[in-house]
C-alpha cells in the first residue's frame, strides 16, 4: 500500500505535477535500490508512539509510559482528557469558529510551500512540505531523501514554481534549508515564533499525501497540543537522531509528505515544524509531533551563515598532497547516480578508518562542518585536506550520529608520541 | 488510565477508533448520544472542575457547546445507517427530503443490490430501494419507505465552504451503530475544490471537500455538515495508507453542489454518467491552461474551440490549473450545456458547450453490474494492509499480531449469493430494466412530466390536424399545418410540404434550420400520442436551458430514427424547448417556446424561436391555434 487516497479500490498515485522520476536504468538497479532503500530506512525510518513522559504540563503529575495502539490520535486524545482533568489547564478556546480563521488560514497557507524532489517509489514519496523563513526565499524543511537531487522544485501556495537549491542541512536535527530565488515573499519570522502549552488549540498546515497540487494551498488540520515532552531517541524504539523537546498532537498530522509543515496558533503564530513520520518499531504505532522552532532557530541561522553547507566555491588553495579514500581505507558504495549518498561499503582492515571505528553501512554526513551529500562531494572535500591533517567525520549509523577522527599514517607521523 | 469514565464522557465513541470498539462495542448511553471532541473536553473539564471546584467555564464556552450539541442533536435525525437486506454491513447515508429520498455512496449501495435496510436515530429500521446511481461520482440516491415526514437537513451552498470552517461528519463508522445512533466526528475543512483521481476504477472525486473530521470505514455515504448543521457534502473517501484503513486526518466529501447538479438525473432511476468536453486541458510552457487535445467531433470543436486555445473560465469558474478544469468538468452530468470562455490571439470568446458522456452505456453497465466486495471493507482479523517491498515483514515486531484485541473489528457479513427476498414495499417500487438502476422511478417521472404538461395543454387527441397561424419577426404572415403525415408551411413567398418518413433525419428541412420540420413533427407527436406511443421515451433528469435560470425536466424520445429532447418547466409543466438530434456529433435543431397564454382551456405558447448551431434561424409569433379532430371514424 503506497500513499494513495482510497475509496474501495486502490488508486494510482497520479498527479498533474509529476515528481522527479525514480532513478532507473542504472548500472545495477538492485544495488541502487538497496542504496536508496538504506537511505530511506536510515533517514526516514519511522519511529513511534511510545512516549516517556518525563514531565507533564501540569506540575507534580508524573505519568508512566503510555503505550498507545495504532489508532494514532488516540494517545493524544487520552492525553487531552488527562490534561483536561488537570485544573491547571483551562482550555477556554472552544466555541464557534472565530470570524477570521479562514483569513488566518489563508495568510498562513501563503507561507507554506510544496517541495518536490527525489523519491516516488516504494513508500518514498517524492514530496514534502516547507516553510518560507525569509522574504528572499529561504525555506526551512526536514532533511530527507527528497532533497537528494539536483532538480529540486518548490511550488508556492499561489502556484508559482521555483527551482530550489539545498543550502545546507543539520543532520543532528534532520533539518535543511533550501533556497529559491525570490523577493518579498510571505514568510515566517523565526524570531517571532511562540511557545505553546499543552491543551492549546493549534492548526497544522502541510501538503500531506501530496493532496495539494499546482496552486492549491496546503491542507489544514485542527488539533490540540497534548503535551510538550522530550522525544527520546532510542534504538529499536525511537529511531531518529533528534533528541529534544517535541509537541505531541492529538491530530493525525504526521503523514507522508507532511514533514516540514507548520504548527501555528489559531492566530497564525508559528510554534513548530511538523517532523518526519515516526513509527515505533516495536508496536507499529505512529507519533504525531512537531519540533519547537526555538530548537531550530539557531541551526537555521548557522546554515544560513555557512555552517553545515555543502561547498560551492572553489577554495583558494589546494593542498599539495591531499587525502584520498584509499589513504583512509574507506570504500564507498558504487557512485552510480548523480548524488549517491556516501555510504561506507567496506572498511580496509587495519586502515585509519578501521582503527577509528568506522564501519560498513555508515553514512558519512559531514567532514568537519561541511555537508557531504554525495560520494562526489565527499571525494572533493577530502581533496581539500592535507594528508598530514586529521579528518573529522560525522556519520549516521542506524539512527545514531557518531563522530570520528581519522589519522593517516602521515598525520600520525606528525603527532608526537 | 484516563481517569475519566468512558461511559460518562462518551469518550469511547468520540474517537471512533479502535479503542472505541472494545470499550463501547454497542453505543452505551442514549442520554449522551452525541459527543464531539470538544464536547468530551468540556465534559471532562466539567468533571475536573466538579472535583476541584475552582475554575468556572466562560459562559461563551458553555453556550457554544450547547449550541453545538443542539445542532448535532437535530442533524443526527436525518442520518441513515445503511445495511444490505440480508443484514450485512454497508455504510451511511442522509435523508434529503421528507418523503424519504436519501443520498449515499454508490460504493455503499452497490453491494446491497436493489434494496437495503436503513436504520435511523429514531431507532427504526426502514426499507429502502435504489433509485439512481452515479458510479463515476460515487453517489447513489435511495428512497426510504414508512414515513412522509422524514427529517431532512437544510442544504448549504458548498461553494461557500471555506478552509478553516468547522465541520462534522455523521455516520456509521466501523458499523458501531447497533442502535442506529450515528457517530459524530468533528473537525475543520482542510481543503476545498480538491481533485482526487479515479480510484483505479471509475470513482472520481472532483471538486471535493477535504476534512480532518474522522472519516473511517463505514462513514461512506454519510453526511458532512457545516457548523450550523447544514449539509455540505457526502463523505466517501479517505487517504489511507501504511497505518491501515483508519482515519489519518484526511477525509473527502463529494460536494453537495455537485450532487445538486446530478440530483435530477439520479431521480430518473438511471445509471448516470459524467461528462467530457471532448478536449483535454493542460499546461503550456508559460503556465497557461490550454487545450492540449481536442476531438473534432466534439461540440466544443463545433463551437470553435481549438488546440492551444487558453481556457479562461468554465462552468462559471475561472480556470488557472488543469486540475481546476477537471474539477469543473466533474461536477456536471453528461449532456448539460455549460459556458466556457477561451482566449485566442488576445481575444476572448464565450461559448456554450454541450458536454458528452465519459463512458459508453456498455462501459457504465460493466462497471456497475454485479455485487462485488463490501464498501470500505473492514480488514479481517489478522489481516493488515501490507506495504510493498516486504519491508513490513522485516520491521514487524516479534509476537506476530500484537495489535490489541480492540483492533479486531466486527467483520461485516458478506452478502449471500442469493439476494434476500425483497420487502413488499420495495417490490412495488422496483422495476428492473437494463441500463437503469430502477426503471420504476424513470416511468414515475416520465409520466409525471408528461401528464402535467398534458393537463395544461390538453393536446393529446390523436389524429386530426393542428393549424397555427401567425407572423414571423419581419411581419410576414405564415400558416403551419401539422398532421400525422406531413407538415405544410405557407409563407407569402409560397408553400412547402414536408412529408413524414421512417427516417426523419433524411430530410432536415428547411435548409439551415437543422431540421425544423422533423422537430415540429416530434413535438406534435409527443403531445398527441404521449410517451407510451411516441416511441421510446424516458426521463433524463434535469438540465439547464438556454435563456432560463434553474433546472428543467427533460424527456428523451427516440422516434423516426432520431433522438429528441423535451424540456419542461418543473413548476408549470410547460414545454419550453425541443431539441432534435439527427445524428451523433451533429448540432440539433432547437425550438424554444415562450409567452404562454391560456386559449380555450389550453395553455399554449405564443412565441417559438428556432436556433441551429450558433445562429438563430427564425422566430414565429404563434397567434392562432386551430385543432381539428380526426376526420375519419
Amino acid at each position: 500500500m503506497r500513499n494513495r487516497p482510497v475509496a474501495v479500490e486502490q488508486q494510482p498515485e497520479e498527479r498533474e505535477f509529476s515528481p522527479v522520476p525514480p532513478r532507473r536504468g542504472l548500472a545495477d538497479p538492485r544495488r541502487l535500490m538497496g542504496c536508496a532503500g538504506r537511505v530511506a530506512r536510515l533517514r526516514s525510518r519511522a519511529v513511534a508512539e511510545v512516549v516517556r513522559l518525563r514531565e507533564s504540563a501540569s506540575p507534580g503529575a508524573k505519568f508512566p509510559r503510555i503505550l498507545t495502539n495504532s489508532a494514532a490520535g488516540e494517545l493524544a486524545r487520552v492525553l487531552l482528557i488527562v490534561f483536561a482533568l488537570c485544573p491547571a489547564v483551562v482550555a477556554a478556546e472552544s466555541g464557534p469558529p472565530r470570524p477570521g480563521l479562514s483569513e488566518t488560514v489563508r495568510q498562513t497557507q501563503a507561507k507554506v510551500v510544496k517541495i518536490y524532489g527525489a523519491g516516488g517509489f516504494q513508500q518514498m514519496e517524492a514530496y514534502q512540505t516547507g516553510m518560507l523563513v525569509s522574504p528572499e526565499g529561504h525555506i526551512l524543511t526536514v532533511w530527507s531523501y527528497v532533497l537528494d537531487t539536483d532538480s529540486l522544485a518548490v511550488v508556492l501556495a499561489d502556484g508559482r514554481r521555483f527551482e530550489a537549491k539545498l543550502l545546507g542541512a543539520d543532520p543532528r536535527l534532520e533539518i535543511a534549508v533550501v533556497k529559491i530565488e525570490g523577493a518579498d515573499l510571505p514568510h515566517f519570522d523565526l524570531n517571532k515564533a511562540v511557545e505553546a502549552e499543552a491543551g492549546q488549540r493549534v492548526l497544522a498546515l502541510s501538503n500531506l499525501f501530496g493532496i495539494a497540487t499546482g496552486n492549491e494551498p496546503a491542507s489544514v488540520q485542527d488539533g490540540v497540543i497534548a503535551v510538550k515532552t522530550q522525544l527520546q531517541a532510542r534504538r529499536g524504539v525511537f529511531e531518529t537522531p533528534y533528541d529534544g523537546p517535541v509537541y505531541v498532537l492529538d491530530a493525525v498530522t504526521n503523514n507522508p509528505g507532511a514533514a516540514g509543515g507548520v504548527l501555528v496558533t489559531r492566530s497564525g503564530d508559528l510554534i513548530a515544524m511538523l517532523g518526519k513520520e515516526l513509527r515505533n518499531a516495536l508496536n507499529n504505532t505512529w507519533l504525531n509531533y512537531a519540533l519547537p522552532i526555538e530548537q531550530l532557530r539557531g541551526p537555521v541561522e548557522q546554515i544560513r551563515a555557512g555552517k553545515f553547507v555543502a561547498r560551492r566555491e572553489e577554495p583558494e588553495k589546494r593542498p599539495e598532497r591531499p587525502i584520498t579514500l584509499a589513504d583512509l581505507g574507506l570504500v564507498l558504495v558504487p557512485d552510480v547516480v548523480e548524488r549517491t549518498p556516501p555510504f561506507v561499503d567496506r572498511v580496509v582492515s587495519g586502515s585509519p578508518a578501521a582503527v577509528s571505528g568506522i564501519r560498513m553501512d555508515d553514512l558519512v554526513l559531514l567532514i568537519g562542518d561541511r555537508l557531504v551529500p554525495s560520494c562526489k562531494s565527499l571525494r572533493e572535500e577530502l581533496g581539500l585536506i592535507d594528508r598530514e591533517d586529521p579528518v573529522k567525520l560525522t556519520v549516521l549509523r542506524g539512527q545514531e550520529l557518531l563522530e570520528f577522527e581519522l589519522h593517516t599514517e602521515d598525520a600520525k607521523a606528525q603527532t608526537p608520541p | 488510565m484516563t481517569g475519566c469514565p468512558e461511559t460518562r464522557a462518551g469518550a469511547g465513541r468520540l474517537a471512533a477508533g479502535y479503542r472505541a470498539v472494545t470499550r463501547c462495542r454497542a453505543p452505551v448511553s442514549g442520554s449522551v448520544p452525541l459527543v464531539g471532541r470538544l464536547a468530551a473536553l468540556a465534559c471532562c473539564l466539567w468533571s475536573g472542575f466538579a472535583a476541584a471546584g475552582r475554575t468556572e467555564v466562560a459562559p461563551a464556552v458553555l453556550e457554544a457547546e450547547s449550541q453545538r450539541v443542539a445542532v448535532m442533536a437535530k442533524a443526527k435525525d436525518a442520518v441513515v445507517a445503511v445495511f444490505s437486506s440480508d443484514g450485512g454491513g454497508g455504510g451511511s447515508g442522509v435523508v434529503i427530503t421528507p418523503d424519504g429520498y436519501a443520498l449515499s455512496n454508490f460504493h455503499v449501495v452497490k453491494p446491497c443490490g436493489n434494496a437495503m435496510k436503513c436504520g435511523m436515530a429514531d431507532g427504526q429500521l426502514y426499507d429502502a430501494v435504489i433509485v439512481g446511481i452515479d458510479p463515476t461520482g460515487d453517489v447513489a440516491l435511495i428512497k426510504l419507505f414508512g414515513r412522509d415526514d422524514f427529517p431532512a437537513p437544510e442544504v448549504a451552498d458548498s461553494d461557500e465552504v471555506q478552509v478553516g470552517d468547522w465541520a462534522f461528519a455523521m455516520g456509521n463508522p466501523f458499523l458501531l451503530a447497533a442502535d442506529f445512533q450515528p457517530t459524530v466526528t468533528y473537525g475543520i475543512i482542510s481543503g476545498v475544490h480538491r481533485y482526487q483521481y479515479p480510484a483505479g476504477t471509475i470513482l472520481e472525486y472532483t471538486d471535493c471537500i477535504q476534512t480532518d473530521a474522522s472519516i473511517n470505514p463505514g462513514n461512506s455515504g454519510g453526511p458532512l455538515f457545516d457548523a450550523r448543521g447544514r449539509l455540505i457534502g457526502i463523505n466517501g473517501r479517505g487517504s489511507f495508507e501504511k497505518r491501515g484503513r483508519v482515519n489519518v486526518g484526511v477525509g473527502y466529501a463529494i460536494s453537495i453542489n455537485q450532487i445538486k447538479n446530478f440530483l435530477g438525473h439520479l431521480h430518473s432511476g438511471r445509471i448516470v454518467d459524467h461528462a467530457t468536453l471532448g478536449a483535454v486541458a493542460g499546461w503550456d510552457g508559460e503556465g497557461r491552461v490550454v487545450v492540449t487535445d481536442i476531438l473534432d467531433q466534439s461540440d466544443a470543436y463545433r463551437r470553435g474551440l481549438r488546440y492551444d486555445d487558453e481556457i479562461v473560465s468554465f462552468g462559471g469558474r475561472p480556470i488557472s490549473t488543469p486540475n481546476g478544469f477537471k474539477n469543473v468538468l466533474g461536477i456536471f452530468p453528461k449532456g448539460w450545456r455549460v459556458p466556457l470562455s477561451y482566449r485566442r490571439g488576445g481575444k476572448r470568446y464565450d461559448i456554450l458547450v454541450r458536454l458528452a458522456g465519459v463512458h459508453t452505456q456498455s462501459e457504465l453497465l460493466e462497471k456497475t453490474e454485479g455485487r462485488q466486495e463490501m464498501p470500505m471493507p473492514i480488514p479481517e482479523p489478522g489481516e493488515e494492509p501490507q506495504p510493498e517491498g516486504g519491508r513490513k515483514e522485516k520491521e514487524k515486531p516479534p509476537g506476530k499480531d500484537d495489535r490489541p484485541k480492540s483492533d479486531r473489528l466486527p467483520h461485516p457479513l458478506q452478502p449471500t449469493e442469493k439476494p434476500a427476498e425483497l420487502a413488499e414495499v420495495v417490490k412495488k417500487h422496483f422495476e428492473e430494466k437494463r441500463g437503469y438502476a430502477n426503471f420504476y422511478f424513470n416511468k414515475l417521472h416520465r409520466d409525471r412530466v408528461w401528464s402535467t404538461w398534458d393537463k395544461e395543454s390538453r393536446l393529446s387527441v390523436p389524429g386530426g390536424s393542428w393549424t397555427i397561424a401567425g407572423a414571423l419577426d419581419d411581419g410576414s404572415k405564415f400558416t403551419l399545418r401539422l398532421t400525422d403525415q406531413d407538415i405544410v408551411l405557407e409563407l407569402p413567398v409560397g408553400a412547402s410540404t414536408w412529408t413524414v418518413t421512417d427516417e426523419l433525419a433524411s430530410s432536415l428541412a428547411p435548409p439551415g434550420s437543422g431540421g425544423l420540420m422533423p422537430a415540429l413533427h416530434l413535438w406534435r407527436r409527443l403531445a398527441v400520442l404521449g410517451p407510451d406511443k411516441f416511441g421510446d421515451v424516458s426521463y433524463l433528469g434535469t438540465a439547464p436551458l438556454v435563456g432560463h435560470t434553474g433546472l428543467f425536466d427533460v424527456l428523451v424520445g427516440l422516434s423516426g430514427g432520431v433522438e429528441s429532447r423535451f424540456y419542461f418547466d418543473p413548476a408549470e409543466g410547460d414545454l419550453l424547448a425541443v431539441e432534435m438530434f439527427p445524428a451523433d456529433d451533429v448540432d440539433p435543431c432547437e425550438i424554444y417556446f415562450s409567452d404562454f397564454r391560456e386559449v380555450e382551456g389550453r395553455k399554449l405558447p405564443r412565441r417559438m424561436e428556432v436556433r441551429f448551431g450558433d445562429e438563430p434561424f427564425s422566430a414565429f409569433q404563434l397567434e392562432q391555434f386551430t385543432f381539428e379532430p380526426s376526420a375519419g371514424p
